[in-house]
């Protein structure tokens, strides 16, 4: 009978393998590779200084005008929690918390936030100190893949922020009496994070239960 | 996206007259629209205008005991804003049909007005479309135009203005404040900003270039019930098919102005004289000269049932 091991050596020869070839042939591109700074000033191209405050740090940045906050975050502060889904606006999964309130992070230039206060997923929690929100994400499933859930997590939180404040939604019977906390509030409040995997109905749970425990 | 030069404006008059001074500029706000476009090369603009850091965020009474809403107001906060809620609850509830939360937070009063056709068209930068490259021809008529105009469109074009906000400042009379480079400044009612599309799609508002939004003005609260009803493929998150705008008073009269059907929020006063006589009357009017694509038609007996339903609601 063949051992397990048999296999699993193999397979770790064979990633080995392939993760040594990768490294060398992306060796002597990455021994030439220029900064983004460089590269963008070799062209000539428009620059923008710009400072805010991420997770509570000051942050400087001189950035090509087109740099979206997203990409800031991701690519020149190497905070990947934000993720790139379809950076149109139309998935959410780039969703942060800026001046208290949520946005897309695709469709915003970093340059636009002079002064800003700026929280993303890394500033919720830790994974040694969870937020209640990712807590209760990881209590009632709420993910697959994970791809979506820094989004979902940031919009869950700003979204009780915003009943908390009274703004009404598409579902409110009555503009004029404070939303309750119902499903039907949460998931329409929900629908600018998009779930391939289909994760909805745990997420739901997920933040009822913060809901529950906030009020 | 192409690379762009980027300023701060100091005041609204300066934004207007700096837009002058170098070509392809484009003011920039809550840029949840014009970002998105650019990053397609649909808008290519040399130069941005930030205007965010003008004053003008702010929702004030007029004298006429109306509200004027700041051009920087945010969809959300407009939509949140008692007082729009108490009197101008259509305005309220079309705001929280348009987008996502998030999208909400950053699209401003005056941009929601801006905003640009949702015809895939449009968007694809490989088909010939009349608003993005005058002249080149218009492949939605012949295409798929499911979501297309049915009223007052053109051989040139048959898209839709996007805008739930929109239908709603046309039901309620909005004018819209501007300022020009000269520092002179004008108020356009809302009925006359929006174009039709005609031979020229590309041209899309009243505002001459370099012209500012201020801020949109809401006459003196009309009373009666507030309904805002979206027809749309999903249940939230959606761009309608066809939605509806009215007012209507105890009496039965009152306004009505549709979404979706046009290159325009589509209103005709004239036709709001048949709320009294219901639905079918009023669409015979508002509707008249229709001419629908085989794809599309849906949205006449469309409009007609949903103006029913809301008829029906504001009986309560």
């Amino acid at each position: 009978m063949q051992g397990p091991s048999d296999f699993e050596l193999s397979r770790r020869k064979l990633l080995l393998g392939t993760a040594a070839s990768v490294a060398f042939s992306t060796a002597p591109p990455m021994a030439n590779a220029q900064t983004p700074s460089t590269l963008a000033q070799a062209a000539d191209v428009p620059m923008s200084k710009v400072s805010f405050n991420v997770n509570g740090k000051p942050r400087e940045l001189v950035l090509d005008t087109r740099t979206t906050l997203l990409d800031a975050l991701r690519e020149h502060l190497h905070l990947t929690g934000s993720k790139k889904g379809c950076d149109h606006g139309q998935c959410g999964a780039c969703t942060v918390i800026v001046g208290g309130r949520r946005i897309n992070s695709c469709l915003t230039l970093a340059v636009m936030h002079e002064g800003d206060e700026i929280q993303t997923i890394e500033g919720l929690g830790t994974p040694e100190n969870l937020h209640p929100m990712q807590a209760a994400f990881v209590k009632h499933d709420g993910y697959q893949c994970g791809y979506c859930t820094p989004g979902q997590i940031c919009s869950a939180v700003a979204v009780l922020d915003e009943i908390k404040a009274g703004i009404p939604s598409h579902v409110s019977a009555d503009l004029n009496v404070p939303a309750q906390l119902t499903n039907a509030e949460l998931r329409e409040r929900m629908s600018g994070n998009i779930c391939r995997c289909g994760a909805y109905s745990n997420i739901a749970e997920a933040i009822t239960e913060v809901a529950g425990r906030q009020a | 996206m192409k690379s762009f030069t980027y300023e701060r404006a100091g005041n609204p008059a300066e934004a207007a007259a700096s837009a002058m001074r170098r070509p392809d500029v484009k003011f920039i706000a809550g840029g949840t629209n014009l970002l998105d476009l650019m990053k397609l090369e649909i808008e290519t603009p040399a130069h941005l205008i930030d205007v965010n850091g003008l004053s003008l965020d702010k929702i004030e009474p007029t004298a006429e005991g109306g509200l004027r809403v700041g051009a920087l107001v945010r969809n959300t906060d407009l939509a949140a804003d008692s007082r729009v809620r108490r009197d101008y609850g259509v305005l309220s509830r079309a705001l929280l049909a348009g987008a996502s939360g998030q999208l909400r937070n950053k699209a401003t009063t005056a941009g929601n007005l801006l905003q640009r056709t949702r015809c895939p068209y449009f968007y694809d930068t490989n088909q010939p479309c009349n608003k993005r490259r005058p002249g080149s021809g218009c492949a939605a008529i012949g295409g798929f135009s499911r979501q297309h105009a049915v009223v007052g469109a053109s051989d040139a074009c048959i898209a839709t203005h996007p805008s739930d906000m929109a239908v709603a400042m046309r039901a309620l009379d909005a004018a819209v404040e501007t300022v020009r480079p000269d520092g002179a400044t004008r108020t356009i009612p809302i009925a006359e900003f929006h174009h039709l599309p005609g031979s020229t799609p590309h041209v899309e508002t009243a505002l001459s270039p370099g012209e500012l939004i201020t801020a949109v003005t809401l006459p003196k609260p009309a009373g009666g019930t507030h309904i805002y009803r979206k027809v749309r493929d999903r249940a939230s998150y959606a761009f309608a098919l066809v939605s509806v705008a009215a007012i209507v008073q105890r009496d039965g009269t009152g306004r009505v102005a549709l979404g979706g059907v046009a290159h325009k929020p589509w209103r005709i006063e004239s036709a709001d004289s048949q709320l009294p006589r219901g639905a079918k009357a009023v669409m015979a009017q508002l509707l008249s000269g229709a001419k629908p694509t085989r794809e599309n038609a849906f949205k006449l007996a469309l409009a007609e049932r949903t103006l029913g339903a809301v008829l029906t609601a504001a009986k309560g």
